[in-house]
């Protein structure tokens, strides 16, 4: 019985880890790009869908679409606002340039966070869940939302692959995180190839928030943690490597479940951190890093 | 030299008229949280109560002006509002907060700054507890709301009148949130639910980072009680669409402050249906027959219902004035005296302070005559009450999902 429920629990919530470090990763690979602002983006775009559906009334779907189209705007603000501009700025020095961003999209993040609290206060909203119901599998009733959560991860991660290995812009992608400037040498705009992967990056992160949303709730305190656990898989993972983004998911998914079943929820996140510490000691590139 | 003399007995006529025409107004301070449910009622229920007092004249001529901090539910930040408060906007009296742990850093800076300071909403007994510990230090601080331990027994009491005696429940589990109103609060639970005839068969308190509830909820039904006692403020929205979304067959009863607030159902996306949870007021519920007209203009002003520390501020705000109007004085130690002798008929009720010797010394006195308390329940996006009986405006009703044991 315990075994069954920390197996389906465990799933969802690795998927949906999976879904949100996904967008994350890639950023970094293509663009070297930590973007700190990633919890915040995900809220706010859960938020956005849960306004929706209590402002406008219109049904989950129409509200989930209008908060994924938040996350969209959101991605490309943070692009244009806080990292663009220090990209191209001639008076920052190369070297600096990361630290700077990481410092922009920290604060750009802080201020979407505060946004959010100050129009809707810092309590925690719920998304209108578009399966609604339990089912019983294996002795364990779990919400059908739970299942729901892992499918629309796990289509949106194929589709990704999809994009990535298929088609000819994603493969475009694909290069310029293996080596930017091979990619311009074959006549490829780099700002092109950005903006795509801004694009997509809000699409997953808005439908990670969003999913998240109707899975747990989020608030104004869920930036933090979120921009923390995306930030530790990655490493976890190897940054920059999607493949390590989405076993590591699984690893402090599955750690996470199974400490807050056994031992206590109150150290859930425990484990993961220390594993983390350990990695960094014994692999300091990650898991399955290339850099 | 006619001219200086003239200018002379102009400036001192002026002199003279200058406290007559504008006298000093009182100037209350409201350190409270913007941007949380539960806080955001408490400064705008006080402006409004300045505004009503003001319209009638004010206290003695003198107009009540109601200066706002945001504290950001942060302690830090609301002892440094405090000390800018006293020392530079020379407020008169503080309105501060509904989160216990902000309430108890300020509680000494109110005795070092000698500002009478009342809470529309912390619990923790403590707060009183430190006063009745040094009183001539601490007598600034006055508890306006109800203490853990007394909310704790007036939770039992409805139980007992709502569970126990129709249903036949006999066991509970209690959750609660670790935070320091709790404490005295799940001392009162493990007290006094055995008293009203329900066993205790265990005690959860979890963090109030929790985001998942899920492995709590799986304990507590596999120890099958039949009922959660609840003690839950700083979350609310996120145990309560969980326990909906995986269909926990038990209910929840207790407190849940977050509940209280109209906000509630759209926030939950409903999922609050069948939540039962204490409260001083509720929509539509007469307790006195300032409760109503009061929601009403709140709702006028700003469009929406206060939550519960909107109440108390509102009352709060009237009781320093009428305390200034006794004392004739903002001078603190005489306003503190006058705040002692308060008995006023307000928003939840007849309140009163306890005295001096008290071990809850400045709380409020609860019972019969004084406070008493409801016990609301959220059906189909309203908020009824159902206890006490003669205050009653619904009938307990829980979602299909819940199993209630007479029918297990």
């Amino acid at each position: 019985m315990l075994f069954w429920q920390i197996l389906i629990d465990g799933f969802a919530i690795s998927a949906l880890y999976a879904l949100g470090a996904t967008g994350f990763t890639l950023i970094f690979g293509v663009s070297g790009v930590l973007n700190l602002s990633h919890g915040a983006i995900m809220v706010a775009a859960a938020v956005a869908a849960w306004a929706a559906a209590g402002l406008l009334h219109v049904n989950a779907y129409v509200a989930s679409l209008i908060g994924i189209a938040v996350g969209i705007v959101l991605a490309f603000a943070t692009y244009f606002i806080a990292v663009r501009p220090i990209q191209q700025s001639k008076r920052i020095a190369e070297s600096e340039r990361e630290i700077f961003i990481l410092t922009a999209t920290l604060l750009w993040g802080i201020i979407i966070q505060e946004l959010v609290a100050y129009l809707y206060t810092n309590n925690a909203k719920t998304v209108l869940p578009i399966v609604e119901g339990v089912v019983t599998v294996f002795g364990v009733r779990t919400p059908s939302n739970e299942f729901f959560t892992a499918a629309v991860c796990w289509v949106v991660i194929g589709l990704l692959w999809l994009l990535v290995n298929k088609t000819r812009r994603g493969k475009a992608v694909l290069a310029a995180s293996m080596n930017p400037r091979g990619v311009t040498l074959l006549g490829i705009e780099l700002s092109g190839i950005y903006l795509t992967v801004w694009a997509v990056y809000g699409l997953l992160a808005g439908i990670a928030g969003i999913l998240l949303g109707m899975f747990l709730g989020v608030s104004s305190y869920s930036v933090g943690p979120l921009t923390a656990s995306a930030f530790s898989i990655v490493v976890l993972g190897g940054l920059g490597s999607v493949s390590g983004s989405l076993i590591a998911a699984y690893v402090v998914g599955y750690l996470e479940t199974m400490t807050a079943y056994m031992i206590s929820p109150a150290y859930r996140s425990v484990p993961a951190l220390l594993l983390l510490i350990v990695v960094m000691y014994v692999r300091p590139q990650g898991l399955f890093g290339r850099r | 030299m006619e001219y200086k003399a003239a200018a002379l007995v102009a400036c001192s006529t002026l002199a003279l008229a200058l406290p007559a025409v504008a006298a000093d107004p009182i100037k209350i301070g409201v350190i409270a949280e913007a941007q949380a449910v539960a806080g955001s009622s408490i400064g705008p229920a006080a402006q409004l109560a300045a505004e009503e007092i003001n319209a009638k004249g004010g206290v003695d001529g003198r107009q009540v002006e109601i200066v706002v901090y945001d504290n950001h539910s942060s302690s830090a930040e609301s002892v440094r509002a405090f000390q800018r408060a006293v020392s530079e906007d020379k407020v008169n009296a503080v309105i501060a907060s509904y989160i216990s742990e902000v309430v108890l850093a300020l509680e000494p800076w109110a005795g070092r700054l000698k500002t009478l300071m009342i809470t529309p909403g912390a619990a923790s007994d403590v707060i009183t507890q430190n006063i009745a510990k040094d009183y001539d230090h601490l007598k600034y601080t006055f508890h306006g709301y109800l203490t853990s331990s007394a909310l704790a027994g007036l939770v039992c009491d409805a139980a007992k009148d709502l569970l126990v005696t129709p249903l036949k429940m006999k066991s509970a589990v209690i959750v609660s949130e670790d935070a320091a109103w709790t404490t005295p609060l799940d001392a009162g639970y493990e007290a006094c639910l055995p008293k009203v005839g329900l066993k205790v068969l265990d005690h959860v308190r979890f963090s109030p980072d929790t985001t998942d509830f899920t492995p709590i909820f799986n304990k507590i039904e596999g120890q099958k009680p039949d009922v959660m006692i609840t003690g839950i403020s700083h979350v609310g929205t996120q145990p309560t669409v969980q326990w909906k979304s995986q269909q926990v067959p038990i209910p929840m009863f207790g407190i849940s402050s977050q509940a209280t607030n109209s906000t509630f159902w759209n926030d939950t996306n409903g999922a609050t249906e069948g939540v039962l949870f204490n409260a001083v007021s509720g929509p539509g519920v007469a307790v006195t027959p300032k409760t109503l007209p009061f929601v009403e203009a709140y709702k006028k002003k700003y469009g929406n219902v206060p939550a519960y520390s909107g109440y108390t501020a509102y009352d709060e705000v009237y009781m320093i004035a009428d305390a200034v109007r006794r004392a004739k004085s903002t001078d603190s130690d005489k306003l503190v005296d006058a705040m002692e002798k308060t008995d006023y008929i307000g928003t939840i009720g007849h309140v009163a302070f306890l005295p001096k010797g008290d071990p809850h010394v400045h709380g409020l006195r609860t019972g019969k005559g004084y406070i008493t308390g409801l016990m609301l329940q959220w059906q189909d996006g309203k908020q009824l009450n159902l206890w006490p009986k003669e205050l009653a405006n619904g009938t307990l009703k829980f979602p299909a999902f819940v199993k209630v044991a007479t029918t297990r």
